[in-house]
């Protein structure tokens, strides 16, 4: 991407400002017509961050979400109850806000609500949604203790800390196996609120019984202006694999500098990395981004229900990220919990949810077991960025390319 | 006892709430704007009464919810006594930190931004140490009942934080009928001259903060037991130490009900405008920040000095001959 | 972590990132001096001016080092008729209404951004962005190093303009004595709002020199706020030279106490400096008694 006049067409410029916002509005988010039942129906709660610092994330899982329920009610909605009617909520990045849409949510009559997105939001709307036997799908939400309070009504379809890192790592290690042990010492650098030092903590146990060095691990606070100094420490240590765990930004950011400094190690393997499994940023920096690999949230390739939907976001001009995925998959997993329920009563779509054994989501989950709220065959999977495009590398039933390791020179 | 009359009145008729609204909807907003109304009448009590505008209150809401939430995840405290340590710890800090910079001399701007930069230290300290969970935060045990401080009906939270509001009220007006009081208000209008009148300043003015800092730590207490989660940006952020100036200065800056005041119009327009603007994301609070500005611009003294600016314009836009009499009469 | 090898790349960055503080911190402490108030819009300020070389770049294929030309002079006047027409008569003068009336507009500001742009992160991608030079053992990024050698010029741009022209003289004697300065005929109100309007053109600058390594989305801005008040504060409010020589000391402790103690714990150093300083002495470095 270096000319310097890019070709950016009308039809992206009108993507990005306000009129593009209200068309791309008026066809998805806040269509009457195809939302508000009429008459009988049953009211799903869509609760976001869709303003404040998560703002991008928050608004990619609406999406998500919405452009489910408008499917779903497009093909007659749920039989028996009718349409879906969502009320959608700004969690404002903030656990105050979450909350206090949960109240509003639940004062609405809602069925059950999906979303939250970010950990500390998650823990107290959950936690809010509990009062009232409310169940709550949690979309992203890493952090464990989402799923140890011993709450009811709390449900999360995809894994958790403790699942992604033991995946992460052993996958590492199988990689570095099949590619004959070429790398021995690991740098971390992670972003140091819940979701970072959650995982950071967890890598820090588990590399060791790798049989990796741990040569050190660097936090940096949400947001940082400058990689420098980091890449400073990672060019003077030398480790043969540098694990990323952080947003979109820093992620471009430290990926940026390291190219700078002409800083290569043998493997960017990347841990929940912000931008490691981006379209965006491949899009953007394709050379910073080749080779880099991730675990992370990923849909499975092979499912023709998630290409067309990949096919359906990108038409619209955006990028098919992880919360429209995952936030799709949710609600078709409350729509076939409402369906079996035959009711929309709380209890039941609690039970209802508890005991299902949904197979038509996208993600390369197999069918849903929830086990004390947590989804059990939730996993991450490995991807790394190849020809300028995301290529799944692990596990090999949805692997639809080869782990290329070491990097090339 | 005279002074107090309206406080009780104003409590009374709050407390009353719950028992006619049960919109829980409702009750959460009241709550959580009780809470602000808290913590800004803390700040009030050395913005306000004491003249020293503090941009760093965030440093006492957060002292406030830590020490509540660590105490009994890490040590098994009991709840209230929790709530109490936490007041005492903010209590503490505002004599630190008021006897640091008050003798320095800092004042006015430079004050503003040296209880910024304390928020700040101890915002990024507790992102980092492992008594605060660092960056993973503190999570309180959801545990209802009453000796844990938690409660399955939000209206015992809501005369929790009455409760509260009522006693900083309290404690405003028995500042400005006190000699304090008066010393306070000496330092704020000229404090130069307070001192060649013999008033011993730096004193005064900690003794304030050290008010000041108990009362917005109560507000920090409160947070933890209501959403029972708490980390560094929650405690320390400058969301709270914006929202702990804002309400008094829209409100009333110096007066009694000014913070309450402030709170309640400052919630009321965020909720008013997301009910306008529907679900854009970002419309409302375009909305918010317009009207803000407006309420800033028709009321300079707040709110509360908006009824006698009120008056006075009624009365220069009646009948002409009736008017002129009652300017003079009004001044 | 003693060794040369990395103080000297980490002294280095310091430098290269406390002129990006600079240019951002020069127009705030313009604006204390004069309206003596700490402007709670400048993130959002700087948000804006991102979005604006952005689509500068992206829609009229202007290079960020082009388009600032364009952009400071759009941004003084921007600011000019911020101030002139909504600041002013808000504030009716008082400085403690004036902080709300910025922090109410950098809400709306904000906000506005995201509604019409939304949240996404942005980027440029210039082909001298990767450009580094190579100082033997470090990297120094191009679009850096020129942003290094910007700063120097604005600041003696203003310092020309404060001491040679008669705006300055007015904005300067505004800044000293405002009844003086009114009752000598000079038009305070206009004063005012050039001031304001100087200071976003300086915000305007930063961005232009910030943008080729950096990221562009509605809230980009307030990651600089706190680290550019803490600077005019640090340097002396008002003062130029204060600002300068205080971002690139901020610059400099940012990046060693993010070597020793580590990039999270080192953001303490920032802070722990200003308040030492501070303490010893109340003014700020080169201030003039508050």
């Amino acid at each position: 991407m270096s000319n310097q006049k890019p070709p950016f067409s009308r039809r992206q410029f009108l993507a990005t400002t306000a009129l593009g916002a209200a068309a791309t509005a008026a066809g998805t988010i806040a269509m009457p017509s195809v939302l508000r039942a009429q008459g009988a129906g049953v009211k799903l709660g869509v609760l976001h961050p869709v303003t404040g610092a998560l703002s991008y994330s928050g608004q990619q899982g609406r999406l998500g979400a919405t452009m489910a329920i408008e499917e779903i009610n497009v093909a007659g909605g749920i039989k028996g109850l009718g349409k879906i009617d969502a009320v959608l909520g700004d969690a404002q990045s903030t656990p105050e806000g979450g909350t206090a849409e949960v109240e509003k949510m639940n004062s609405a009559g809602v069925a059950c609500i999906v979303g939250g997105y970010a950990s500390n939001i998650c823990l107290a709307t959950t936690q809010a949604a509990a009062r009232y036997g409310l169940p709550y799908v949690v979309d992203v939400g890493v952090a464990d203790g989402i799923v140890t309070r011993g709450l009811k009504n709390t449900f999360r379809f995809g894994p958790g800390f403790g699942v992604i890192s033991k995946t992460a790592l052993a996958n590492l290690a199988a990689i570095n196996d099949q590619a004959g042990k070429p790398a021995k010492t690991v740098m971390i650098v992670h972003e140091d609120s819940l979701f970072g030092s959650g995982l950071a903590k967890l890598l820090n146990a588990q590399l060791p019984q790798q049989g990796f060095q741990i040569l050190e691990t660097i936090p940096h606070p949400t947001p940082t202006r400058d990689f420098n100094n980091v890449v400073l420490k990672i060019k003077a240590q030398n480790p043969d694999i540098v694990i990323p765990a952080n947003y979109y930004n820093e992620y471009v950011l430290l990926a940026r500098t390291m190219q700078q400094q002409h800083v290569r190690p043998k493997g960017i393997y990347s841990v929940l990395g912000g931008a490691a499994s981006s379209y965006k940023f491949v899009k953007e920096f394709p050379e910073a981004a080749n080779y880099i690999m991730d675990c992370n949230h990923w849909f499975d390739p092979r499912n023709p229900k998630a290409q067309a939907l990949k096919k359906k976001v990108e038409s619209k001009d955006q990028f098919f990220t992880y919360e429209v995925y995952m936030n799709y998959s949710c609600v078709y997993l409350i729509a076939d919990a409402l369906q079996r329920a035959a009711s929309a009563d709380r209890a039941k779509l609690t039970d209802a949810i508890a005991s299902s054994t949904f197979a038509g989501h996208v993600m390369p989950y197999g069918p849903t077991k929830f086990v004390n709220g947590q989804n059990e065959g939730a996993a991450p999977v490995n991807t790394q960025v190849l020809d300028k495009d995301i290529k799944v590398i692990l596990p090999p039933a949805f692997a639809n390319a080869k782990p290329v390791f070491p990097m090339p020179a | 006892m005279k002074g107090f009359a309206p406080i009780v009145a104003a409590v009374g008729v709050l407390a009353a709430v719950p028992l006619v609204v049960h919109s829980i909807v409702t009750l959460n907003f009241l709550v959580v704007t009780l809470m602000i109304a808290l913590a800004g009448q803390g700040w009030n009590i050395l913005g306000g009464y004491a003249g020293q505008y503090s941009f760093g209150h965030a440093a006492f809401f957060g002292t406030g919810a830590y020490v509540t939430a660590i105490l009994q995840v890490r040590y098994g405290a009991n709840a209230w006594f929790a709530f109490g340590a936490g007041i005492v710890f903010g209590a503490a800090l505002g004599g630190i930190i008021g006897a640091l910079t008050f003798r320095s001399g800092l004042r006015g701007s430079y004050f503003a931004l040296v209880t910024l930069a304390f928020a700040e230290v101890l915002r990024i300290i507790a992102s980092v140490a492992p008594i605060t969970g660092a960056g993973v935060g503190t999570l309180i045990n959801l545990d209802l009942g009453a000796r844990a401080f938690q409660f399955q009906s939000r209206a015992v939270f809501y005369w929790v934080i009455l409760a509260l509001v009522g006693a900083s009220l309290v404690i405003a007006r028995l500042i400005e009928q006190s000699r304090f009081g008066a010393w306070l208000i000496a330092v704020r209008e000229n404090e130069d001259a307070a001192k060649a009148l013999g008033v011993d300043a730096r004193s005064v003015k900690t003794a304030a903060m050290i008010v000041s800092g108990a009362v917005t730590a109560a507000a920090g207490c409160f947070y933890a037991q209501y959403f029972l989660f708490v980390d560094s940006g929650i405690a320390y952020g400058t969301w709270i130490s914006i929202e702990a100036l804002l309400t008094p200065i829209i409100g009333g800056v110096g007066t009694v009900f000014g913070p309450l005041l402030g709170a309640l119009v400052v919630k009321s327009l965020g909720e008013g405008a997301k009910l306008v603007t529907g679900d854009v994301p970002g419309l409302d609070l375009i909305l918010y920040g317009a009207v803000l500005v407006l309420v800033i611009g028709f009321t300079p003294r707040g709110l509360i000095g908006g009824f006698p600016q009120l008056r006075g314009w009624l009365a220069r836009h009646r009948a002409p001959r009736a008017s002129s009499i009652q300017e003079a009469e009004h001044g | 972590m003693l060794s040369p090898v990395i103080l000297i790349p980490a002294i280095l960055n310091g430098l290269l990132m406390g002129a990006v503080y600079a240019l951002v911190a020069l127009g705030l402490t313009l604006i204390y001096g004069v309206l003596h108030i700490i402007n709670f819009a400048h993130g959002a300020m700087l948000s804006a001016a991102l979005f604006a070389a952005f689509f500068a770049f992206r829609m009229l294929g202007l290079d960020p080092y082009v388009a600032v030309f364009l952009l400071a002079p759009l941004f003084f006047v921007l600011g000019y008729a911020a101030q002139r027409f909504v600041i002013g008569p808000a504030s009716q003068g008082d400085d403690r209404n004036m902080l709300l009336v910025t922090l109410g507009i950098a809400v709306v500001i904000e906000n506005a951004l995201l509604f019409a742009f939304r949240a996404d992160t942005r980027t440029i991608n210039v082909p001298y962005a990767f450009e580094t030079i190579d100082f033997g053992f470090t990297f120094l990024a191009v679009p850096r190093v020129v942003g290094f050698c910007a700063v120097f010029v604005v600041a003696l741009a203003l310092w020309l303009i404060m001491s040679f022209t008669d705006s300055g003289r007015a904005i300067r004697a505004v800044a000293k004595e405002k009844l003086g300065a009114e009752l000598a005929g000079i038009d305070v109100a206009h004063v005012y709002a050039m001031t304001f309007g100087l200071g976003s053109a300086c915000v305007a600058i930063a961005a232009c020199l910030l943008i080729p390594t950096y990221y562009v989305n509605p809230t980009v801005g307030n990651a600089f706020v706190l680290i550019a008040f803490t600077i005019v504060v640090l340097g002396g409010m008002g003062s130029v030279p204060g600002a300068l020589i205080g971002a690139l000391l901020i610059g400099v402790v940012e990046s060693l106490s993010g070597l020793f103690l580590g990039e999270s714990l080192g953001q303490i150093g920032i802070f722990v400096i200003f308040i030492v300083v501070l303490l010893v002495r109340p003014s700020g470095l080169f201030g003039a008694r508050a």
